[in-house]
């Protein structure tokens, strides 16, 4: 194994110019759950490592009803999943988090990891994405805000430039009378990766009949997640009615574009996004109309385990 | 080369050196001999390496030592009072939770990372909580059921 020298930057500016300094052979680490993975088998070889870790105030969490959700970079996957404001404002990011891993890796993954590593199939990403996340992001020249949904370029690529850091996300508000809910397919129930990953966050208006606003979003069906824009526009204005939720959902799977891999054909995962789709709209359409929905149900919603 | 670092590991300070890309899970094996946490795949996805890190379940697999200075660890080690069992560890032996002992460990210590957020567990939150946790022999029925005797164990001792 290559070996690598240990660095601990105290702020984030010290950290940028490290990484600056260093150039293409210093990597940062925040949880360490995928680096060290990748170090270990040889993918990632760098000279430096950058630990995020020790940056006061990275791993806050905050909410308002102005300016919505603050995640710093370094919130645990585990933190989004029992915060209590997540699980009440922003349900499908909570499911998302508890339908991610075992414990013990969401006590360390973090949530500024799992969209620096860009994944397609990153259990976050869905939920991130339907909530209109905004990225600042820091670095040489200062401090950039970009939306997510321009941060994912490919499988591993994202938007950051050298030297530039991932230090929070902003997600909006939400609406009055929103709903949400993700749901994963994958092959066990726990510690494992998903085939296909649908988020849908409903807002309603004219005491529940018409949708006000739809995002809908999808993992592990594309190079990176992606809206499903055009299934979004379907919905909005519309009164909804369970045909046009199937519609909506046949929409969703048309934009798919899933590969073949070992762990499912891209024919069977475009049948399995349509089916995820209406099944989250559902849900977060009833949680819109006000019904409760204990968490212990949203988490056992959101993993559907093929065996 | 090796830096030196200080963790405090089952309530005793220990400073000792460690290369800068040593895992927590190999610091604990082999810079500090405490051998009772395991390695199963190196790789997070065992849990037979599962440790307390400032109070919460880790794959110690997954950390590097260094991450880890100045703060908490409790391993199995760390659990027993002299001779006396810790609740967890005792229910184990009483219902069979245990085959050939690999994995016994990284799940006491899930159990016991549980217990301590959430006293009273519902199976469902049990299996849940472990759910990061292999083991080849027990079938789990077993873990599960010891995880729930202790928890209600505890709770009679709290109330007694
Ligand atoms: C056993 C196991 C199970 C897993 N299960 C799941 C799962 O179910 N769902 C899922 O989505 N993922 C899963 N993962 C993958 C991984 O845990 C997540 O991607 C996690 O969120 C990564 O976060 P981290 O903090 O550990 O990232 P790190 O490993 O520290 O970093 C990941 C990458 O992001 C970069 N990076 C991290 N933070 C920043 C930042 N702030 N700015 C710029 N770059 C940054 C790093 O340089 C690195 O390239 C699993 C991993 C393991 C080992
Ligand atoms: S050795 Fe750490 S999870 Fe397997
Ligand atoms: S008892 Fe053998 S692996 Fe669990």
């Amino acid at each position: 194994m290559p070996r690598f020298e240990y660095l601990e930057p105290h702020t984030l500016r010290q950290a940028v110019s490290m990484l600056q300094q260093h150039g293409s052979h210093a990597r940062i680490v925040a949880g360490s759950t995928d680096f060290l993975v990748r170090w270990r088998t040889g993918v990632w070889k760098p000279q430096y490592v950058v630990n995020l870790q020790h940056v006061p105030g990275l791993d806050r969490l905050s909410y308002s009803p102005r300016n919505g959700l603050r995640l710093g970079a370094l919130v645990r996957v585990r933190a989004l999943e029992t915060s209590p404001v997540v699980r009440q404002r922003y349900p499908a990011l909570a499911a998302a988090a508890a339908s991610f891993a075992g414990v013990q890796v969401r006590n360390l993954a973090t949530v500024g990891g799992n969209v620096c590593n860009a994944s397609p199939a990153g259990d976050t990403l869905p939920s991130l994405l339907a909530f209109d996340a905004q990225c600042r992001i820091v670095g040489p020249q200062g401090e950039r805000w970009l939306p997510l949904e321009q941060f994912f370029l490919g499988p591993g690529r994202t938007a950051l430039q050298p030297a530039e850091i991932l230090a929070e996300l902003r997600l909006p508000p939400p609406l009055p009378n929103t709903g949400s809910l993700y749901i994963k397919h994958s092959p066990r129930g726990a510690m494992d990766i998903s085939y296909v990953g649908v988020a849908s966050v409903v807002s309603l208006q004219d005491r529940g009949r018409v949708c006000r606003d739809a995002k809908i979003a999808l993992g592990a069906v594309a190079p990176t997640p992606i809206r499903a824009a055009s299934a979004e526009a379907m919905l909005r204005g519309q009164t909804i009615t369970p045909e046009l939720l199937k519609r909506v959902a046949a929409e969703a799977q048309r934009l798919a574009r899933p590969i073949d891999d070992v762990r499912a054909t891209g024919a069977y995962r475009k049948d399995i996004v349509a089916v995820l789709t209406q099944r989250t709209l559902e849900r977060a359409i009833e949680m819109a109309r006000g019904a409760e929905m204990p968490f212990e149900v949203q988490r056992r919603l959101a993993v559907q385990a093929a065996f | 080369m090796k830096k030196p670092l200080q963790i405090t590991v089952n309530g005793e300070i220990r400073q000792f050196f460690a290369e800068p890309y040593c895992s927590l899970l190999d610091a604990l094996r082999d810079e500090l001999l405490l051998t009772g946490t395991k390695k199963g795949c190196d790789e997070g996805d065992c849990g037979a390496c599962t440790v307390l890190l400032n109070g919460q379940a880790v794959t110690s697999c997954l950390v590097l030592a260094h991450s880890a200075h100045d703060s908490q660890v409790t391993t199995v080690e760390g659990l027993a009072d002299h001779q006396k069992l810790h609740p967890v560890q005792q229910a184990f032996v009483d219902h069979g939770g245990l085959q050939c002992g690999f994995c016994t460990p990284g799940l006491i210590m899930s159990a016991v990372g549980l217990l301590q957020e959430n006293p009273n567990p519902t199976e469902e939150e049990v299996r849940f909580a472990i759910g990061g946790n292999l083991c080849r022999c027990t079938g789990y029925n077993k873990v599960v059921e010891a995880i729930l005797a202790a928890a209600q164990a505890m709770q009679n001792k709290l109330k007694a």
